[in-house]
Order: structure tokens, then C-alpha cells, then sequence
């Protein structure tokens, strides 16, 4: 029914979204960028040493669980997880960084930044960076180092810098904006390893090639377990990385339904979440059009989520296409939602999930009432909840 | 392009001077909406040629602190399309030219058509966008036509051959030439690329051709009149109003960075 690869032309354009909204100074390092990833796709070189560092560095390909004591909360659907939370240092995130640090030596570049909200993706960026001998330069919010100052210190243990952003609401937004000026003025010798599918052509299409396997792995997995396609397909959506790795495989199956669980933090209806595709309108941000939380200036309106992971005013355009068409459905869960299936899975079957995580697997509960025990749902685990060990504890009032 | 705006004759009357014109940047709102339009008619009568309102944003990625600092403080104001086509009237009512310069999604949300007009009917001679790339701006493009103002976009050092000649192809009023790879703000010295710049834009295009980022005292004025047609300073005037004490003693540091870069533009050839 649909392209597989939904570039409408070669300016990284989904129908009316995407595209490069970027200062003139940087369009030399996108098309350089652009580039790089196109020879790397086709190079048999390139792919196969991804390929050995997804085997022998991050533990791929990664195993799906059966969740079946989870899933008689669920109306007693078939609940399958697929385990990017068992990956090294925790989360999905690992796929793309990895991608893009090969790319960075590819180009003869030697130093990376990075933006983080949580702190995920800056560990996964200044791994990669230690792994590879490239500087590692990561900006995060000043709001976030102090909430997360225990990934700032992994962070450091790994060699990188971390620069706390002290601009406009001092969180995930701004420290994009912070990294952007850096690569403004140090493209010569810095790649911008932007962490999700959003941001300036060709970044959402490759960070989606870099993560798409995770799909991939789960199709097969799921096929061979089953016999047959899930029913439907979920995993959270924040800038929509680790949604649109394990969504893009499923494209094609017009009859497997792909649902994004959105930050909705106290209610939509309240203005204090992150849904961006639910509650948000059409815009520019970040170098790309999407849907974006803005005012009617179109100034970018601060998100909340108990998520720092799904924070962001912003969302992939590859998103806000699939809902448009209506290939993928997206739905809100609240703060609230989410921490109840947090607790679920921790105690039905033994793992931590990311609260991140944990919007798709309280989404996961809604749509198994909805289906009912005939149903097969895959979801993608993404992270794990190590790092929300503290804000958990917090939130069920366990002393620490 | 077929526009006769006031920024179009301002450059056939400063090259018929054979001098640069002076272009000041003062974010609407700031340092207050009733100081803004004072800061106006201050760099007016100090002798400034054309005037830059900026469209203060949430997300300024291509602005150092100083303009960072400024546009929060204008955002906190309560500064939005209104203010800011109440201070570029203003800034025309001095009689000089005067100029939006905005990141795209304030255009994208009232409407490329429409904010157009609104600028044309203001009096403003045109828009400077630059986030928005040749490749993205085909509503924008009809848009200025239409309204017969002037698109005025962004060239870098790293811009290469082809694509200055595709870039500066689109722009009307002048060509916005960012004289090195980084944010706005005061810099000690004139970027060596600024000068390389203008003159592999004049091998592509006759148009005005305006230099900004890192200007802000008349011996850099000097220098970057001696080869560019235009010179923008922005961050310096909001420093010194960041500076002063009082509103008074703002103004009074506007009015004398004015005349002395006023000065500057005309020493150096």
C-alpha cells in the first residue's frame, strides 16, 4: 500500500512533514551527512562491522518475552515484548549511536555532542564515543543534570562532557538548541549525533535505518513463536525513535495496527503533557515540520511528562505522517497510567521497565481489553528503569 | 526581482554615496514594548540606515546569549505578532527602512500569505528568515511576490559555488552574508572568511550584499564597509541596553554606538 521507505522525494519530506528548516551553514554538513549514510547502506564494509558490533557489542539480535502473567490485565491478549531494554547500556538507543558514530569516522570527523533529556542518550553517545576514540561533548538541560545527576556521572565515567544548559526552560528543548549552536560553529571537525527521528533531513530517515532492525528482529521472532503477525504493534512515542524502529518493518501489513502511546503527563485536556501528535498542531521545530506544542505566536510550549525520555515539544515527521494517513493511531496516557503498568510489569514478571516503557505497556493494557484473548500485541520494551529507580521510589512513596 | 522598496532605494542611494548602509537589530518587545520604539527612534536620528525587527522566539538556535537573553525578555513582555508589526511601523514612521527578521515557524503559524501582507502593509520592506532554506520556501516565495516585499536569506562561508549562486538567486533587497560558522555576538575581530565571502558572492550575484554577526564597534564597521554594501550590527546595541543602569543612560549608549558605527560605514572607502 505504501512506499516502504515513505521518502516522498529526496529532501527527506513525509507528505507535508520533514524537510530541513536549518541556518544555511549547516546545509554543507546535512548533504555531507546524507552522503556518508547513503554509501554506508550500500557498503557491505560498513554493514557488516555494524553488524559485528550489534553481535559482539550490544547483545543483538535481542530476545522477545511472553509476558503472560502481565497480560491477564490485559484482557488476556497475547503480550509479547521485545527486549531492546536487555541491550548494552540498557535501551535502544545503543542501535543508532552506534550507526552514527561509524558514520563520524566515516566523514574523517573526530568529535561528537550530543543532546540528552534523561540521560539515555547521552550514556549511549558517550559509549559509542569511548568505544571509538572520538571526543564526546553532551548537552543536557540544567533542570535534567540535577534529576538525573546519577546518568551525568556514567556520563563522565565514560569520558565525555557534559555541559548543563542554562537557556529558555533549561530541559531537553534547549539543550537541542545549545548542541545545534556547537555544530553551527564546529562542523568542520563535530558531527551531531542527534539521539531520535526528528531534527533536519536526513536525520529522522537515518536514525530510522539505524533502529529499524529492531522490527525486523521482532517480525521474525514473533512470527516464528506465533505462527503468524501480531495484531498490533505498540511502543511509546517521545521524539518517536524506538516507535518508528520497531514499526517500520510492519508497514506493509496493512492489517497489523501500529499504536503510539504519547506522553499525556496530567491529562491532555489539562496543557500540562507531551502528547504532541494528540494535543499539538502542524509547525516547525528543531529543523523539521510536524506536529509541535506551540502557542498561537508558534512559540514552542514547554511539554511535562514524569517521563524525561518523552519530554519534548516536538515529534518525528515520519509520526505525523503515519497518523495523517492513518497507518498509525496515537493515543495519550497519563502520568498516571503509566506508573500503574510500571508497577504491573514489575511485579507480574519481574522486570524494571523505562517509564518511557511503560506508556506502551499501559497502552498495551488498553488495547488487550479492547481485543480481548484472541489478540496478539507486540510491544516494544525499550529501556530499562534503572535510572528511574530514584523518581519510582519517589512516586510510590518508598523511603530511600 | 521587480520590488522598489524602501530598502531597494536605500542601497541606490548609499552606493550612489559609494558608501555602506548602516543596518541595526533590535528584537521587538525588548528591552520593553514603549522601549523598543524609543530604542527605534534613537538609532534613527544617530544616523542608522535601516532597522531589523527582530521576531523574538523560544528556540533561537542561531543566536548567542546576548540575543537569547533578549528575546526571552521580550517573549516575558508579551511580544508576538502584534508588537512586532507595531514596532516595524514604527521603525518606518522614522523614515528608514526597516525589516522582519524572524525564524519560520512564527510565519508557518499566521500564515505565509498573510504575514507578508501584514509586513507589506506596515510599511516594512521585507523579511530576513534564516532557518528557512531555498528548498522549503516555495509558499514563502509567492507569498513575498505577492506582496511585492523583499525575501531576504542567509549565505555562509560553508555555502558552496552552486549553492550561493541557487541562494542568492532568491533573495531580493540584499543578500544576508554571515561573515563566519557560529552565532550572533560580539567577536574581538572581522571572521578573514567575511571578506571571502562577499567576493565569491559578487562573482554570482550584483545584488546588495550585507554583512552580519560579530560587528559591533566602528574600526569592524570600517572594515567590513570597505567591501560589503551593508553592515549589521545586533548584538552590541543589545548589549549596551543590557548594560546601562537605566533606560535613560540605554539610550544615550545606543544613540553613541549609532553615530560611531554611523561613522565607521563612512570612513572606509
Amino acid at each position: 500500500m505504501l512506499d516502504s521507505k515513505l521518502v516522498i522525494d529526496g529532501l527527506g519530506h513525509f507528505g507535508p512533514y520533514g524537510g530541513r528548516f536549518v541556518p544555511e551553514a549547516l546545509i554543507g554538513a546535512l548533504e555531507e551527512l546524507e552522503a556518508a549514510h547513503s554509501s554506508a547502506l550500500l557498503d557491505p564494509i560498513f554493514q557488516a562491522e555494524l553488524a559485528e558490533l550489534h553481535r559482539t557489542y550490544s547483545g543483538r539480535p535481542s530476545i522477545i518475552t511472553e509476558a503472560k502473567r502481565f497480560a491477564e490485565h490485559a484482557g488476556g491478549a497475547r503480550i509479547i515484548l521485545k527486549r531492546e531494554d536487555l541491550n548494552h547500556t540498557g535501551s535502544h538507543k545503543i542501535n543508532n549511536v552506534l550507526g552514527q558514530a561509524l558514520l563520524t569516522k566515516r566523514m574523517g570527523k573526530s568529535r561528537i555532542i550530543a543532546e540528552t533529556g534523561a540521560g539515555q542518550h547521552g550514556v549511549a553517545s558517550a559509549t559509542a564515543a569511548a568505544l571509538m576514540g572520538l571526543e564526546c561533548v553532551v548537552y543536557m538541560g540544567e533542570e535534567d543534570t540535577k534529576r538525573q545527576s546519577l546518568n551525568v556521572a556514567r556520563m563522565k565515567l565514560l569520558g565525555a562532557k557534559v555541559v548543563p544548559v542554562t537557556s529558555g526552560s533549561r530541559t531537553l528543548k534547549d539543550a537541542i538548541n545549545e548542541a545545534m549552536r556547537d555544530w553551527v560553529t564546529n562542523v568542520e571537525n563535530t558531527h551531531y549525533l542527534l539521539g531520535t527521528v526528528a531534527g533536519p533531513h536526513p536525520f529522522p530517515t537515518m536514525v530510522r535505518d539505524f533502529h529499524k532492525i529492531i522490527g525486523e528482529e521482532a517480525r521474525a521472532q514473533v512470527i516464528e513463536l506465533t505462527g503468524k503477525l501480531p495484531d498490533a504493534v505498540l511502543a511509546c512515542v517521545g521524539g518517536g525513535s524506538n516507535a518508528i524502529g520497531i514499526f517500520h518493518d510492519f508497514i506493509k501489513d496493512a492489517d497489523v495496527r501500529l499504536i503510539g502511546l504519547e506522553a499525556g503527563g496530567d491529562g491532555v485536556e489539562t496543557g500540562r503533557h507531551a502528547a504532541t501528535i494528540t494535543g499539538g498542531t502542524r509547525g516547525v521545530l528543531h529543523g523539521t515540520r510536524s506536529y509541535v506544542l506551540q502557542d498561537e505566536n508558534g512559540q514552542t510550549v514547554e511539554s511535562h511528562s514524569i517521563s524525561a525520555g518523552l519530554d519534548y515539544p516536538g515529534v518525528g515527521p515520519e509520526h505525523a505522517y503515519l497518523h495523517d494517513i492513518g497507518r498509525a493511531e496515537y493515543r495519550a496516557i497519563t502520568d498516571a497510567q503509566a506508573m500503574a503498568a510500571f508497577a504491573l510489569l514489575c511485579q507480574t514478571e519481574g522486570i524494571i521497565p523505562a517509564i518511557e516503557t511503560a506508556h506502551a505497556l499501559a497502552g498495551a493494557i488498553q488495547v488487550g481489553n479492547e481485543l480481548g484473548p484472541d489478540a496478539t500485541l507486540l510491544i516494544n520494551l525499550s529501556g530499562r528503569g534503572d535510572k528511574d529507580v530514584q523518581t519510582a521510589a519517589n512516586y510510590f512513596g518508598i523511603p530511600l | 526581482m521587480s520590488t522598489n522598496t524602501a530598502l531597494d532605494q536605500l542601497f541606490v542611494k548609499t552606493r550612489s554615496e559609494n558608501r555602506a548602509a548602516l543596518i541595526a537589530y533590535i528584537p521587538a518587545g525588548f528591552p520593553s514594548q514603549a522601549g523598543c520604539h524609543k530604542v527605534i527612534e534613537t538609532l534613527a536620528k544617530a544616523g542608522v540606515d535601516a532597522i531589523e525587527i527582530g521576531y523574538p522566539y523560544s528556540d533561537p538556535v542561531m543566536d548567542g546569549p546576548t540575543i537569547q537573553a533578549a528575546a526571552t525578555q521580550a517573549l516575558e513582555n508579551g511580544t508576538g505578532a502584534t508588537e512586532v508589526f507595531a514596532a516595524l511601523k514604527h521603525a518606518c514612521d522614522q523614515g528608514v527602512a526597516a525589516v522582519v527578521m524572524t525564524y519560520w515557524n512564527p510565519i508557518e503559524k499566521y500564515g505565509a500569505a498573510k504575514f507578508a501582507q501584514a509586513i507589506a502593509d506596515n510599511g516594512g520592506s521585507g523579511v530576513i528568515t534564516p532557518d528557512l532554506t531555498i528548498e522549503e520556501s516555495d509558499e514563502w516565495r509567492v507569498a513575498v511576490k505577492t506582496s511585492s516585499i523583499n525575501p531576504i536569506y542567509v549565505v555562509a562561508p560553508s555555502t558552496k559555488p552552486e549553492r550561493l549562486a541557487k541562494v542568492t538567486d532568491q533573495c531580493g533587497g540584499f543578500i544576508y552574508a554571515a561573515s563566519l560558522m557560529g552565532v550572533t555576538g560580539a567577536r574581538s575581530g572581522i571572521s578573514s572568511g567575511a571578506g571571502e565571502l562577499v567576493a565569491r558572492v559578487r562573482k554570482v550575484s550584483d545584488k546588495p550584499i550585507s554583512v552580519g554577526l560579530g560587528v559591533s564597534n566602528r574600526e569592524q564597521a570600517k572594515e567590513v564597509a570597505a567591501f560589503a554594501d551593508g553592515v549589521i550590527v545586533g548584538s552590541a546595541f543589545i548589549k549596551a541596553i543590557q548594560d546601562a543602569p537605566d533606560e535613560q543612560s540605554a539610550l544615550a549608549a545606543v544613540a553613541h554606538l549609532a553615530s560611531e558605527l554611523a561613522k565607521g560605514v563612512r570612513e572606509a572607502r
